[in-house]
C-alpha cells in the first residue's frame, strides 16, 4: 500500500512538472481573494480587474485565483500553493495578507508579490492602494447638498485609519456646504454581514439620518435606504441595481489599469518593488455616474472631481481642525501629508462622537 | 414613540432567523443528536430560497425551496451520523463547510438580482394603532410562523406522547431502544425537522431581511442559533427569551452608537455574546442536580440487531 502511494505521488509530481514545463512560455499570474468572487464588492472588483488583465494580455499570461482565503496562517499556505504551481507574480488582495505575503516573499526571492493596502515591503514585494478619501470628499459635498434633515448616517467597518480618514474627508466636505451638518456614525465591527449592515442602516434612518454612506461591503444599506425612500452611496462597486432611485454615486475600485501595468512590467523585466498609492488622477478608483440629484449638484460633484484629479483641490487642505479646536500640524505644505492621512486616528471638529477605543 | 416602535420592529426582524433555526436545532438535540451544521443548512436554504423566489416570483415557493434544501442537507447528515454512525461533531462541521461551498455554487447565477421582499400584514385599523399596531399586526409571515413554530414545538415536546418518546431517545437511547422504539428513525425525523427549520431560517434572510443573495450572507447566524439552544438549556420558553434578548442587544447597541453613548463600539458588538456567557454561568450555578442537556446528546447509537 505504502509503495503504491509513493508511486502515485511520484507520478503526480512528474505530471505536475510536465504541465508546468508545457506552460513555461506563458507568465503565470496568481491572485488571492478574501471573499467569493460574487460578493459584489471588494473581491468582485479585483476579479473584474483580473478579467480585464486576461482580456488585455491573455495571449502572454495564464492567471489563477484562489477565493475565500481567510486572513492569517491559511493565507500563507494558499500563497505558497500558488508559488509552487509556478506563478511568478502574485497579487494578495487584502490587508490581512500582509504578514503571510512577506513571509512567503522572503522564502521565494525569485517570485514577485503585490500586496493590496498594506505597508510592509520587500525587494520582491510591492504594495498598492487607492486614495479613496478623495471620493469620500466628493460624496460629502453631495450628501450635504441632498440632506434635508442635516443629519448624515455613516456605517463604519472598523475604526482603522482608512475608515477614519474617509469619515473626516466626508465631513470636511459637507461643512463647506452646511457648517452645521451632523453625522451619526455606527460601527458594524465587520466588513461583511448584510443583516447587520441593514440593521445599522435602519437605526441611522430611525434616528433621523436621510443620506446613508457606508464603509462596509454589501448592498444591504443601499437596499434599506431605497425601501425607506432615503438616499445612499454605494461602496466598492456599482450598487445602483439595489437602489435605482437611491444611489447618488459609488466609489468604484478599478484595479484593472494597475494590474495590467504591473504585469507588463513583469513581462518586460522592469518590475521592481514599489509603493503605489494612487488617486483619481491615476485611475486607481473611479466614481460611478452621479444619479438621483439635481443638475447643479451633479455639476458641483463633477467640478470637484475634476479639481481633485488635477491636483487643485486637496480634501485635507490646511488648516484641518481637530475636535479639540486646535489645527492639526500641517506636514505636507498646504495640506496634510500622506503619512498623516495613512495613520489618521482623530476626528475633525464638527463630529460629535469619539473614535471607539480611544 | 415612533423610534421605540422602529426599534421593536428591527429587533423582531433580527431575532426571527435565530429563533427559527434554534427551534429546529432544539428538537434535533432533544432527540440526542448534535448537528453542528446549522450554518451550512441555513446558507443553502438562503441560496435555494432566493433561487425559488426569483424564478417563480413567489415568496411562499421560495420559502418552500429553502425548507426542502435544508431538509436535503440534513439528510446527508442523517445518512452519515445516524446511518453510518460517524462522529456527529465532525459530520456537522463538514456539513457547514459543504453548505458554504454549495450555496455559493447554487447562488452564483443569482448574485446581483433583487426581489420584492415578503409582504407585511396590514389590517386597517389594527395595524395603525400607535406603538403596538405594526409590532403585533404588521409583521411578515416569517415572524408569525416562527412564533407558531416554537409554540407547536413546546406543545409537541411536553404535551404529546411522540414528544415524550423523542425526549426519551435524547436522554437514553438504550432504554428507548429496549422499549421497542425505533431510535434511529425518530432521530432521523428530528434531524430532518432541524434541517427544515434551518432552511427556512436561511431563506428568511434573502426573502424578507435583505432581499438579495450574496454568498456567505448568513454571516455566522447558524452558530448563534446553536449557542441559543445551549443558552435556553434546551427549553422552548427560554429559547424565545434568548432569541429576542440577543436580537434586542444587537439592535440596541447600534442605536446606542448613533446616540453617541460613550461606550466603545467593539464592546457593544461583543455584548450579545457576553450576555450569552453570563446567562450560561448563572444557569450552571442555579442548576439543582444533574445536567440540563439531553443525557445522550452527541453520542453515537448503533442498535444491536
Amino acid at each position: 500500500m505504502r509503495k503504491t502511494l509513493l508511486a502515485l505521488a511520484a507520478g503526480l509530481l512528474l505530471a505536475g512538472s510536465v504541465s508546468a514545463a508545457s506552460a513555461a512560455d506563458k507568465l503565470k499570474v496568481g491572485f488571492i481573494y478574501l471573499g467569493p468572487v460574487g460578493d459584489l464588492g471588494w473581491t468582485y472588483q479585483h476579479e473584474l480587474a483580473r478579467q480585464a488583465l486576461v482580456k488585455e494580455l491573455g495571449d502572454k499570461i495564464e492567471t489563477t485565483f484562489l477565493e475565500n482565503v481567510p486572513e492569517g496562517p491559511d493565507a500563507e499556505r494558499s500563497i505558497e500553493q500558488l508559488v509552487r504551481a509556478g506563478n511568478k507574480l502574485i497579487f494578495t488582495t487584502s490587508f490581512g495578507y500582509m504578514d503571510p505575503t512577506l513571509k512567503v516573499a522572503k522564502k521565494y526571492p525569485n517570485v514577485h508579490f503585490e500586496h493590496a493596502t498594506g505597508y510592509k515591503r520587500n525587494p520582491n514585494m510591492s504594495t498598492y492602494s487607492a486614495k479613496w478619501y478623495q471620493g469620500r470628499y466628493i460624496q460629502g459635498l453631495i450628501a450635504a447638498k441632498m440632506s434635508k434633515s442635516g443629519v448624515l448616517g455613516y456605517i463604519g467597518s472598523f475604526p482603522i485609519p482608512e475608515v477614519v480618514s474617509g469619515i473626516n474627508a466626508t465631513i470636511l466636505a459637507a461643512q463647506t456646504i452646511n457648517p452645521n451638518i451632523k453625522v451619526k456614525i455606527i460601527w458594524a465591527n465587520t466588513w461583511f454581514d448584510p443583516g447587520k449592515e441593514a440593521d445599522a442602516a435602519k437605526a441611522l434612518i430611525d434616528q433621523g439620518a436621510d443620506v446613508i454612506m457606508q464603509h462596509t461591503d454589501s448592498p444591504a444599506a443601499m437596499q434599506i435606504a431605497s425601501e425607506r425612500g432615503k438616499l445612499a452611496f454605494g461602496q466598492d462597486s456599482e450598487m445602483i441595481k439595489f437602489g435605482p432611485k437611491t444611489q447618488l454615486t459609488s466609489i468604484l475600485d478599478t484595479w484593472g489599469p494597475y494590474y495590467i501595468a504591473r504585469v507588463k512590467a513583469e513581462l518586460d523585466g522592469t518590475w521592481k518593488s514599489e509603493d503605489t498609492w494612487g488617486g483619481l488622477d491615476s485611475h486607481m478608483f473611479a466614481m460611478a455616474p452621479y444619479t438621483n440629484m439635481p443638475d447643479d449638484v451633479k455639476k458641483m460633484a463633477e467640478d470637484a472631481q475634476a479639481a481633485i484629479t488635477a491636483g487643485k483641490l486637496h480634501p485635507f487642505k490646511c488648516p484641518v481642525v481637530g475636535q479639540d479646536g486646535k489645527p492639526v500640524e500641517c506636514k505636507g505644505g498646504d495640506h496634510l501629508d500622506d503619512g498623516q492621512i495613512l495613520g489618521m486616528n482623530f476626528y475633525v471638529k464638527g463630529i460629535d462622537d469619539k473614535i471607539p477605543g480611544k | 414613540m415612533e423610534l421605540l416602535e422602529a426599534i421593536i420592529l428591527a429587533v423582531l426582524a433580527a431575532s426571527t432567523p435565530l429563533l427559527i433555526a434554534a427551534t429546529g436545532e432544539l428538537v434535533t438535540e432533544r432527540s440526542g443528536v448534535l448537528n453542528l451544521g446549522v450554518e451550512g443548512m441555513m446558507i443553502v436554504g438562503a441560496a435555494c430560497g432566493f433561487a425559488g423566489a426569483w424564478l417563480t416570483g413567489s415568496i411562499l415557493i421560495g420559502a418552500l425551496f429553502g425548507i426542502v434544501a435544508g431538509t436535503l442537507m440534513s439528510l446527508i447528515f442523517a445518512l452519515m451520523a445516524l446511518g453510518l454512525a460517524v462522529n456527529q461533531v465532525a459530520t456537522g462541521l463538514a456539513l457547514t463547510i459543504l453548505g458554504v461551498g454549495l450555496s455559493g455554487l447554487i447562488g452564483a447565477g443569482f448574485v446581483g438580482e433583487r426581489i420584492t421582499p415578503a409582504a407585511h400584514l396590514y389590517i386597517p385599523g389594527l395595524t395603525d394603532i400607535p406603538l403596538i399596531g405594526r409590532v403585533l399586526f404588521g409583521e411578515d409571515a416569517f415572524v408569525y410562523s416562527s412564533l407558531t413554530l416554537i409554540v407547536g414545538v413546546w406543545w409537541f415536546l411536553y404535551r404529546t406522547r411522540p414528544g415524550l418518546i423523542l425526549r426519551a431517545c435524547g436522554d437514553s437511547h438504550v432504554s428507548a431502544h429496549a422499549l421497542g422504539y425505533p431510535v434511529l428513525r425518530i432521530r432521523t425525523f428530528a434531524v430532518m425537522f432541524g434541517g427544515a427549520c434551518a432552511g427556512l431560517a436561511g431563506a428568511y434572510l434573502p426573502l424578507a431581511y435583505t432581499p438579495f443573495f450574496i454568498p456567505g450572507m448568513t454571516a455566522g447566524r447558524g452558530w448563534i442559533a446553536l449557542a441559543l439552544v445551549v443558552f435556553s438549556s434546551w427549553r422552548p420558553g427560554r429559547l424565545v427569551v434568548g432569541a429576542y434578548l440577543f436580537g434586542a442587544v444587537t439592535i440596541l447597541q447600534l442605536h446606542a452608537q448613533g446616540w453617541g453613548v460613550g461606550i466603545p463600539s467593539q464592546f457593544m458588538s461583543a455584548l450579545p455574546y457576553l450576555a450569552t456567557v453570563i446567562v450560561l454561568v448563572l444557569l450552571s450555578r442555579a442548576r439543582t442536580g444533574g445536567s440540563t442537556a439531553p443525557a445522550a446528546l452527541g453520542t453515537v447509537f448503533v442498535p444491536d440487531r
